[in-house]
């Protein structure tokens, strides 16, 4: 029965209504895949004895009649959001032995709604990274092969989108602070989506950049996100940036007709040194969106390219507070200290300890940027810039454009071990076509559309307008209906 | 601007973190590397712009301030590396 992991939400959620199938056979089905997939370094802690628990209580409401589309589905959650009694460590060593007392908001929604807790997924430490690398629970490896290399799943949600890609689970939740949703989904052939700021509650979710951070689904189909984000998203008191908006049915917004509606080529976006593969899969994509009914529109989003540069100052910044938390006090991991050792050494001890190489020089940076006699040359600058990036799209919408089509990634899935020798910025630049979007607060979604010469996924960005989750996605569904990408990876895990 | 290694090391210690002396030359070159990258902001003309604080245009929400969670001091020390007699304990502060 280990097919069962294949399926999909939507026709996992018809079959068990249907009782083809069980949630119990379900959940069994991806704990045998999981088992035996540790070569993927996905799922860093496994909850099978709460998998079981809730799915037997999901086949329970199933049968009662009572069943939301989200109940029996199994999932996999990213170690960034708080699971009550289950290790959270956002994969770092500072929070090694941190067993929360209590649920994230997005987690609770799903868990309220019916879903299952598999396990904890893999990702760079405190989601700063674009290759998985940075763990400390070790590299997550993208199913994809296509020679004798391991390649990165991409990065910050590495180990959600190696586990949806390799059939380990149905679909799983990811964040996205750069683009640390799309750029994976991207790199491993799946969806992603990033929601507007605000649409999902940040209570509950360990925090790197509270201003770009946002929830979302990684999943195999453009529904399957819909279907996902409609219980994901909610209000919440406790995060006092979630919105009061109504949410719109989503899954009911997918009719696939896109007649009509203006979609944006930004010519920013060609970068130099695009790949010219990348190029023609842009351009395939935008006569496929023509093709169904869409105008296609050239546009100008003329600071595109100060979008990077200015993430590296406000995200740094806001990590640099938000992680200050981690003092060795009240949660985590303490150093051994020294005979007369005072608690600014417990805290300098702690940090180096604690923190991974990249955490720490991201902690360092943004307190630079912040410190007396910087805070107005570098984060006041780079928050001035990020207006304009704003403006940018505002203006691009008020001129009546829908949508943005762009492509997801500056490249396909490299080696992992390849890039660690380059400058910080090298991987930095991983994000130029997905940071923008978390600049300017918009929803953003990876849809994959034709796989490279060379045998690797490639995906192509969506971006809407504010609050315009149900047109954004049902432009991706016609995106993902005319490319009909339905390539897998060869097992060999 | 460059950062030298007598920086390198006060931004250590402003964010808290021990660096090794013989860690802070390559430390330095890192931040460069960075803030050179940065320095490009330095083209756009922001004269007149407002610095972004919220990129939802809405009104923080409100409510009373009045007391709405509280009396649970075993779940808030239970995570703690050293909590005693209903207290985190750190090593003595103050002399």
């Amino acid at each position: 029965m280990t097919e069962l992991s294949k399926l999909t939400i939507a026709d996992a959620r018809d079959a068990l209504r249907k009782g083809d199938v069980t949630a119990v056979e379900l959940t069994n089905a991806c704990l045998t895949e999981i088992e035996g997939a540790d070569a993927l370094g996905a799922f860093v802690h496994k909850t099978p004895e709460i998998a079981l628990e809730q799915a037997a209580a999901a086949d329970a409401r199933i049968k009662a009649g009572d069943a939301p589309d989200m109940c029996g589905i199994p999932l996999g959650i990213k170690d960034l959001f708080c699971t009550k009694g289950v290790p959270s460590q956002a994969a770092s060593g500072i929070l090694e032995g941190f067993k929360p007392e209590y649920e994230s908001t997005v987690t609770q929604n799903l868990w309220n709604s019916g879903s299952i807790m598999l396990g904890k997924l893999n990702m760079d430490e405190f989601a700063m990274g674009s290759s998985n690398e940075t763990s400390v629970y070790g590299n997550a490896v993208n199913p994809w092969k296509i020679d004798d290399r391991l390649l990165t799943p991409g990065g910050s949600s590495g180990g959600s989108a190696a586990a949806v890609a390799a059939d380990l689970c149905l679909a799983a939740t990811g964040t996205d602070t750069g683009g640390s949703i799309r750029q994976p989904a991207a790199f491993t052939g799946i969806v992603g989506l990033k929601p507007t700021y605000g649409r999902c509650s940040r209570w509950g979710v360990v925090a790197f950049a509270s201003s770009l951070d946002q929830a979302g689904p990684m999943t195999k189909t453009v529904r399957d996100a819909a279907i996902m984000l409609q219980t994901m998203a909610s209000h919440d008191p406790k995060d006092s940036t979630s919105v009061e908006f109504p949410l719109p049915d989503l899954e009911a917004a997918l009719t696939g007709d896109i007649k009509g509606k203006k979609i944006g080529i930004p010519r920013e976006y060609r970068v130099d040194g695009m790949p010219a593969e990348i190029e023609a899969q842009w351009q395939e994509g935008a006569e496929m969106l023509r093709a169904a009914g869409a105008e296609i529109v050239d546009i100008s989003l003329p600071h595109t390219k100060y979008a990077l540069p200015a993430y590296y100052v406000i995200a740094p910044a806001e990590a640099s507070s938000n992680l200050a938390r981690y003092d060795g006090v009240r949660y985590g991991h303490r150093a051994q200290l020294a005979q007369g050792d005072g608690i600014v050494q417990m805290y300098e001890k702690t940090r180096a300890e604690g923190f991974g190489h990249e955490v720490q020089r991201r902690v360092m940076v943004g307190t630079y940027v912040l410190s007396a006699g910087f805070y107005d040359a570098y984060y006041n600058r780079a928050r001035k810039v990020r207006t304009l990036i704003k403006q940018d799209f505002e203006q691009a919408f008020a001129a009546g454009i829908d949508a943005i089509l762009t492509p997801a990634t500056p490249s396909s899935a490299f080696g992992l071990g390849e890039m660690s020798e380059a400058d910080p910025v090298e991987m930095y630049l991983m994000d130029v076509f997905t940071v923008t979007v978390n600049m300017a607060g918009l929803p953003g979604i990876s849809v994959p559309t034709k796989m490279s010469q060379e045998g690797l996924p490639m995906g192509l960005q969506l971006i809407g307008k504010p609050w315009g989750e149900d047109e954004l996605l049902n432009t991706a569904y016609a995106l993902e209906n005319a490319a009909g990408f339905v390539s897998k990876p060869a097992k060999w895990w | 601007m460059s950062i030298d290694i007598d920086t390198a090391r006060r931004v250590a210690h402003l964010a808290r973190i021990a660096v090794n002396e013989d860690d802070l030359p390559a430390l330095a070159d890192e931040f460069n590397a960075i803030l050179g990258f940065v320095e490009q902001l330095n083209e756009v003309d922001v004269d007149g712009v407002e610095p972004m604080t919220s990129v939802t245009p809405m009104r923080l929400k409100r409510r009373v301030d009045e007391v709405t969670d509280g009396n649970q001091q075993d779940k808030v020390l239970k995570n703690a590396p050293d909590a005693r007699e209903g207290f985190f304990a750190v090593p003595k502060v103050v002399e």
